[in-house]
Protein backbone atom coordinates (compact mmCIF):
# COMPACT_ATOMS: atom_id res chain seq x y z
CA UNK A 1 0.00 0.00 0.00
CA UNK A 2 1.27 3.42 -0.87
CA UNK A 3 0.87 5.87 1.97
CA UNK A 4 1.27 8.77 -0.45
CA UNK A 5 -2.13 7.86 -1.73
CA UNK A 6 -3.63 9.46 1.38
CA UNK A 7 -1.91 12.77 0.68
CA UNK A 8 -4.72 13.45 -1.75
CA UNK A 9 -7.91 14.90 -0.24
CA UNK A 10 -10.02 12.52 -2.32
CA UNK A 11 -8.37 9.45 -0.77
CA UNK A 12 -8.05 10.93 2.70
CA UNK A 13 -11.67 12.05 3.06
CA UNK A 14 -13.28 8.59 3.40
CA UNK A 15 -10.35 7.27 5.48
CA UNK A 16 -10.77 10.13 7.99
CA UNK A 17 -14.49 9.41 8.10
CA UNK A 18 -13.80 5.84 9.17
CA UNK A 19 -11.24 6.84 11.83
CA UNK A 20 -13.19 9.63 13.56
CA UNK A 21 -15.69 7.49 15.57
CA UNK A 22 -12.88 5.39 17.06
CA UNK A 23 -10.93 8.41 18.24
CA UNK A 24 -14.09 10.03 19.60
CA UNK A 25 -15.15 6.92 21.56
CA UNK A 26 -11.65 6.40 22.95
CA UNK A 27 -11.49 10.07 23.98
CA UNK A 28 -14.84 9.86 25.78
CA UNK A 29 -13.76 6.75 27.70
CA UNK A 30 -10.43 8.26 28.72
CA UNK A 31 -12.05 11.55 29.79
CA UNK A 32 -14.39 9.56 32.07
CA UNK A 33 -11.58 7.40 33.50
CA UNK A 34 -9.22 10.36 33.95
CA UNK A 35 -11.82 12.48 35.75
CA UNK A 36 -12.74 9.53 37.97
CA UNK A 37 -9.11 8.99 38.98
CA UNK A 38 -8.57 12.73 39.39
CA UNK A 39 -11.58 13.33 41.64
CA UNK A 40 -12.12 10.03 43.46
CA UNK A 41 -8.76 8.24 43.59
CA UNK A 42 -6.19 11.04 43.86
CA UNK A 43 -5.89 12.26 47.47
CA UNK A 44 -6.29 15.86 48.65
CA UNK A 45 -3.01 17.76 48.47
CA UNK A 46 -1.59 18.62 51.89
CA UNK A 47 -0.49 22.10 50.75
CA UNK A 48 -3.14 23.23 48.28
CA UNK A 49 -6.16 21.26 49.44
CA UNK A 50 -8.54 20.40 46.60
CA UNK A 51 -7.61 23.45 44.53
CA UNK A 52 -4.77 21.44 43.01
CA UNK A 53 -7.33 19.32 41.13
CA UNK A 54 -7.43 22.13 38.56
CA UNK A 55 -4.06 20.73 37.49
CA UNK A 56 -5.72 17.73 35.82
CA UNK A 57 -7.24 19.94 33.16
CA UNK A 58 -4.79 22.87 33.27
CA UNK A 59 -1.60 20.93 32.53
CA UNK A 60 -2.97 18.76 29.67
CA UNK A 61 -4.58 21.86 28.10
CA UNK A 62 -1.31 23.79 28.31
CA UNK A 63 0.63 20.92 26.75
CA UNK A 64 -1.92 20.52 23.98
CA UNK A 65 -1.71 24.24 23.24
CA UNK A 66 2.04 23.99 22.72
CA UNK A 67 2.13 20.61 20.97
CA UNK A 68 -0.66 21.49 18.57
CA UNK A 69 1.16 24.69 17.68
CA UNK A 70 4.29 22.75 16.72
CA UNK A 71 2.16 20.28 14.77
CA UNK A 72 0.32 23.11 13.02
CA UNK A 73 3.60 24.79 12.04
CA UNK A 74 4.95 21.44 10.82
CA UNK A 75 1.96 20.78 8.56
CA UNK A 76 1.90 24.39 7.37
CA UNK A 77 5.62 24.12 6.54
CA UNK A 78 5.19 20.83 4.67
CA UNK A 79 2.25 22.25 2.76
CA UNK A 80 4.31 25.29 1.80
CA UNK A 81 7.55 23.48 0.92
CA UNK A 82 6.01 20.62 -1.06
CA UNK A 83 2.90 22.38 -2.27
CA UNK A 84 0.78 19.72 -0.54
CA UNK A 85 -2.67 21.18 -0.13
CA UNK A 86 -3.98 18.53 2.27
CA UNK A 87 -1.12 19.32 4.63
CA UNK A 88 -2.00 23.03 4.60
CA UNK A 89 -5.64 22.19 5.24
CA UNK A 90 -4.51 20.11 8.22
CA UNK A 91 -2.66 23.14 9.62
CA UNK A 92 -5.79 25.30 9.30
CA UNK A 93 -7.82 22.60 11.01
CA UNK A 94 -5.38 22.24 13.93
CA UNK A 95 -5.20 26.01 14.56
CA UNK A 96 -8.66 26.36 16.09
CA UNK A 97 -8.36 23.38 18.43
CA UNK A 98 -4.89 24.54 19.51
CA UNK A 99 -6.18 28.04 20.21
CA UNK A 100 -9.04 26.65 22.29
CA UNK A 101 -6.72 24.50 24.41
CA UNK A 102 -4.47 27.52 24.97
CA UNK A 103 -7.51 29.53 26.03
CA UNK A 104 -8.50 26.76 28.47
CA UNK A 105 -5.00 26.68 29.93
CA UNK A 106 -5.05 30.46 30.49
CA UNK A 107 -8.52 30.53 32.07
CA UNK A 108 -7.95 27.48 34.29
CA UNK A 109 -4.57 28.97 35.22
CA UNK A 110 -6.34 32.11 36.42
CA UNK A 111 -8.81 29.97 38.40
CA UNK A 112 -5.85 28.21 39.99
CA UNK A 113 -3.80 31.35 40.55
CA UNK A 114 -6.49 33.20 42.49
CA UNK A 115 -6.70 30.78 45.48
CA UNK A 116 -3.00 29.80 45.51
CA UNK A 117 -1.20 33.04 44.57
CA UNK A 118 -3.93 35.50 45.46
CA UNK A 119 -4.17 36.91 41.93
CA UNK A 120 -5.93 35.97 38.69
CA UNK A 121 -3.10 37.15 36.51
CA UNK A 122 0.48 38.40 36.66
CA UNK A 123 2.70 39.40 33.76
CA UNK A 124 5.12 36.62 34.50
CA UNK A 125 7.25 34.95 31.82
CA UNK A 126 5.25 31.76 31.42
CA UNK A 127 1.85 33.39 31.41
CA UNK A 128 2.89 36.19 29.09
CA UNK A 129 4.48 33.77 26.62
CA UNK A 130 1.35 31.58 26.74
CA UNK A 131 -0.78 34.65 25.99
CA UNK A 132 1.51 35.35 23.03
CA UNK A 133 0.86 31.76 21.89
CA UNK A 134 -2.87 32.49 21.89
CA UNK A 135 -2.21 35.66 19.84
CA UNK A 136 -0.12 33.66 17.37
CA UNK A 137 -3.00 31.23 16.88
CA UNK A 138 -5.42 34.14 16.51
CA UNK A 139 -3.05 35.80 14.02
CA UNK A 140 -2.77 32.60 11.98
CA UNK A 141 -6.54 32.10 11.88
CA UNK A 142 -7.39 35.70 11.02
CA UNK A 143 -4.59 36.01 8.46
CA UNK A 144 -5.86 32.92 6.67
CA UNK A 145 -9.47 34.06 6.71
CA UNK A 146 -8.46 37.49 5.39
CA UNK A 147 -7.00 36.07 2.16
CA UNK A 148 -9.47 34.78 -0.39
CA UNK A 149 -7.11 32.62 -2.43
CA UNK A 150 -6.66 29.40 -0.44
CA UNK A 151 -3.12 28.65 -1.54
CA UNK A 152 -1.93 32.19 -0.88
CA UNK A 153 -3.62 32.06 2.52
CA UNK A 154 -1.77 28.79 3.21
CA UNK A 155 1.59 30.28 2.34
CA UNK A 156 1.08 33.42 4.41
CA UNK A 157 -0.12 31.33 7.34
CA UNK A 158 2.90 29.03 7.03
CA UNK A 159 5.33 31.94 7.35
CA UNK A 160 3.57 33.21 10.46
CA UNK A 161 3.30 29.73 11.99
CA UNK A 162 6.97 28.89 11.39
CA UNK A 163 8.26 32.19 12.75
CA UNK A 164 6.05 31.76 15.82
CA UNK A 165 7.49 28.33 16.65
CA UNK A 166 10.30 30.14 18.48
CA UNK A 167 7.74 30.96 21.18
CA UNK A 168 7.15 27.31 22.12
CA UNK A 169 10.59 26.61 23.68
CA UNK A 170 10.34 30.03 25.33
CA UNK A 171 7.12 28.92 27.06
CA UNK A 172 8.60 25.56 27.98
CA UNK A 173 11.83 26.88 29.48
CA UNK A 174 10.39 30.14 30.85
CA UNK A 175 10.14 28.70 34.36
CA UNK A 176 13.87 27.95 34.31
CA UNK A 177 15.14 31.02 32.46
CA UNK A 178 13.30 33.60 34.48
CA UNK A 179 12.43 33.90 38.10
CA UNK A 180 8.68 33.46 37.89
CA UNK A 181 5.66 32.97 40.08
CA UNK A 182 4.63 29.94 38.04
CA UNK A 183 5.83 26.66 39.47
CA UNK A 184 8.43 24.56 37.66
CA UNK A 185 7.71 21.50 35.56
CA UNK A 186 5.96 18.72 37.47
CA UNK A 187 6.90 16.13 34.90
CA UNK A 188 10.47 16.13 33.67
CA UNK A 189 11.67 14.21 30.66
CA UNK A 190 14.59 12.95 32.72
CA UNK A 191 14.16 12.11 36.36
CA UNK A 192 11.26 11.32 38.61
CA UNK A 193 8.04 13.32 38.56
CA UNK A 194 7.41 15.23 41.77
CA UNK A 195 3.82 14.18 42.41
CA UNK A 196 1.95 11.16 43.83
CA UNK A 197 1.22 8.29 41.37
CA UNK A 198 -2.60 8.68 41.25
CA UNK A 199 -2.21 12.42 40.55
CA UNK A 200 0.26 11.68 37.80
CA UNK A 201 -2.02 8.94 36.41
CA UNK A 202 -5.05 11.27 36.28
CA UNK A 203 -3.02 13.92 34.47
CA UNK A 204 -1.57 11.52 31.91
CA UNK A 205 -4.93 9.84 31.24
CA UNK A 206 -6.53 13.23 30.66
CA UNK A 207 -3.62 14.21 28.43
CA UNK A 208 -4.25 11.09 26.32
CA UNK A 209 -7.97 11.96 26.28
CA UNK A 210 -7.16 15.47 25.04
CA UNK A 211 -4.95 14.02 22.30
CA UNK A 212 -7.65 11.63 21.09
CA UNK A 213 -10.24 14.40 21.29
CA UNK A 214 -7.97 16.66 19.23
CA UNK A 215 -7.44 14.00 16.56
CA UNK A 216 -11.20 13.42 16.25
CA UNK A 217 -12.10 17.11 16.14
CA UNK A 218 -9.26 18.05 13.78
CA UNK A 219 -10.25 15.27 11.37
CA UNK A 220 -13.91 16.34 11.41
CA UNK A 221 -12.88 19.93 10.70
CA UNK A 222 -10.44 18.78 8.03
CA UNK A 223 -13.28 16.99 6.25
CA UNK A 224 -15.32 20.20 6.40
CA UNK A 225 -12.40 22.19 4.98
CA UNK A 226 -11.96 19.63 2.19
CA UNK A 227 -15.65 19.92 1.30
CA UNK A 228 -15.48 23.72 1.34
CA UNK A 229 -12.35 24.00 -0.76
CA UNK A 230 -12.94 21.26 -3.26
CA UNK A 231 -16.58 21.86 -3.98
CA UNK A 232 -16.01 21.91 -7.69
CA UNK A 233 -13.83 18.78 -7.70
CA UNK A 234 -15.26 15.86 -9.60
CA UNK A 235 -14.43 13.24 -6.96
CA UNK A 236 -16.95 14.81 -4.60
CA UNK A 237 -19.74 14.49 -7.10
CA UNK A 238 -18.79 10.89 -7.68
CA UNK A 239 -19.90 10.08 -4.16
CA UNK A 240 -17.19 9.52 -1.59
CA UNK A 241 -18.33 7.79 1.58
CA UNK B 1 -16.70 11.43 51.77
CA UNK B 2 -20.24 12.72 51.23
CA UNK B 3 -21.52 14.32 48.02
CA UNK B 4 -21.86 17.76 49.60
CA UNK B 5 -18.26 17.49 50.75
CA UNK B 6 -17.30 16.47 47.23
CA UNK B 7 -19.07 19.41 45.60
CA UNK B 8 -17.59 21.90 48.08
CA UNK B 9 -14.03 20.85 47.11
CA UNK B 10 -12.69 21.86 50.51
CA UNK B 11 -13.86 25.44 49.98
CA UNK B 12 -12.39 25.74 46.48
CA UNK B 13 -15.64 24.85 44.68
CA UNK B 14 -15.79 28.08 42.66
CA UNK B 15 -12.24 27.71 41.33
CA UNK B 16 -12.28 23.96 40.69
CA UNK B 17 -15.73 23.79 39.11
CA UNK B 18 -15.16 27.08 37.33
CA UNK B 19 -12.13 25.53 35.63
CA UNK B 20 -13.87 22.34 34.60
CA UNK B 21 -16.98 24.20 33.48
CA UNK B 22 -14.81 26.46 31.29
CA UNK B 23 -13.18 23.43 29.69
CA UNK B 24 -16.57 21.79 29.16
CA UNK B 25 -18.10 24.90 27.59
CA UNK B 26 -15.12 25.53 25.29
CA UNK B 27 -14.67 21.93 24.08
CA UNK B 28 -18.42 21.22 24.02
CA UNK B 29 -18.96 24.43 22.06
CA UNK B 30 -16.28 23.39 19.59
CA UNK B 31 -18.00 20.04 18.98
CA UNK B 32 -21.47 21.60 18.63
CA UNK B 33 -20.31 24.27 16.16
CA UNK B 34 -18.36 21.68 14.18
CA UNK B 35 -21.41 19.41 13.94
CA UNK B 36 -23.45 22.37 12.66
CA UNK B 37 -20.78 23.21 10.09
CA UNK B 38 -20.65 19.61 8.90
CA UNK B 39 -24.43 19.37 8.71
CA UNK B 40 -24.88 22.57 6.71
CA UNK B 41 -22.06 21.55 4.35
CA UNK B 42 -23.64 18.16 3.72
CA UNK B 43 -26.99 19.79 3.06
CA UNK B 44 -25.45 22.40 0.79
CA UNK B 45 -23.53 19.76 -1.09
CA UNK B 46 -26.40 17.35 -1.55
CA UNK B 47 -28.79 20.07 -2.72
CA UNK B 48 -26.15 21.36 -5.15
CA UNK B 49 -25.38 17.98 -6.59
CA UNK B 50 -29.07 17.06 -6.61
CA UNK B 51 -29.69 20.17 -8.67
CA UNK B 52 -27.10 18.90 -11.13
CA UNK B 53 -28.70 15.48 -11.02
CA UNK B 54 -25.75 13.92 -9.23
CA UNK B 55 -25.73 11.47 -6.33
CA UNK B 56 -25.37 12.64 -2.72
CA UNK B 57 -21.87 13.08 -1.32
CA UNK B 58 -22.42 10.99 1.77
CA UNK B 59 -24.03 8.09 -0.02
CA UNK B 60 -22.17 4.91 -0.84
CA UNK B 61 -20.99 4.93 -4.44
CA UNK B 62 -23.19 2.78 -6.60
CA UNK B 63 -21.65 0.65 -9.34
CA UNK B 64 -22.44 2.21 -12.63
CA UNK B 65 -24.25 -0.26 -14.82
CA UNK B 66 -24.93 0.59 -18.39
CA UNK B 67 -27.34 -1.30 -20.52
CA UNK B 68 -25.71 -2.65 -23.62
CA UNK B 69 -28.56 -2.41 -26.02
Amino acid sequence: MRLYKYASPAAFYPLAGKLIPWFAIAAAILFAVGLYVGFFVAPTDFQQGDAYRIMFIHVPAAWMGMLLYVLMAFYAGIGWAFNARLSSMMASSIAITGALFTLISLVTGAFWGKPTWGTWWVWDARMTSTLILLFLYAGFISLQSAIDDYRRADRAGAVLALVGVINVPIIYFSVQWWNTLHQGATIRILGKPSIAPPMLAAMLILLAACWLYSVAVVLIRLRCIILEREQTASWLAEGAA
Amino acid sequence: MSWSEFWSMGGYAFYVWGSYLTALVVLGGEVVLLMKRQKSLRKHNSTESAARGEPRVDSIPQPQTRSVN
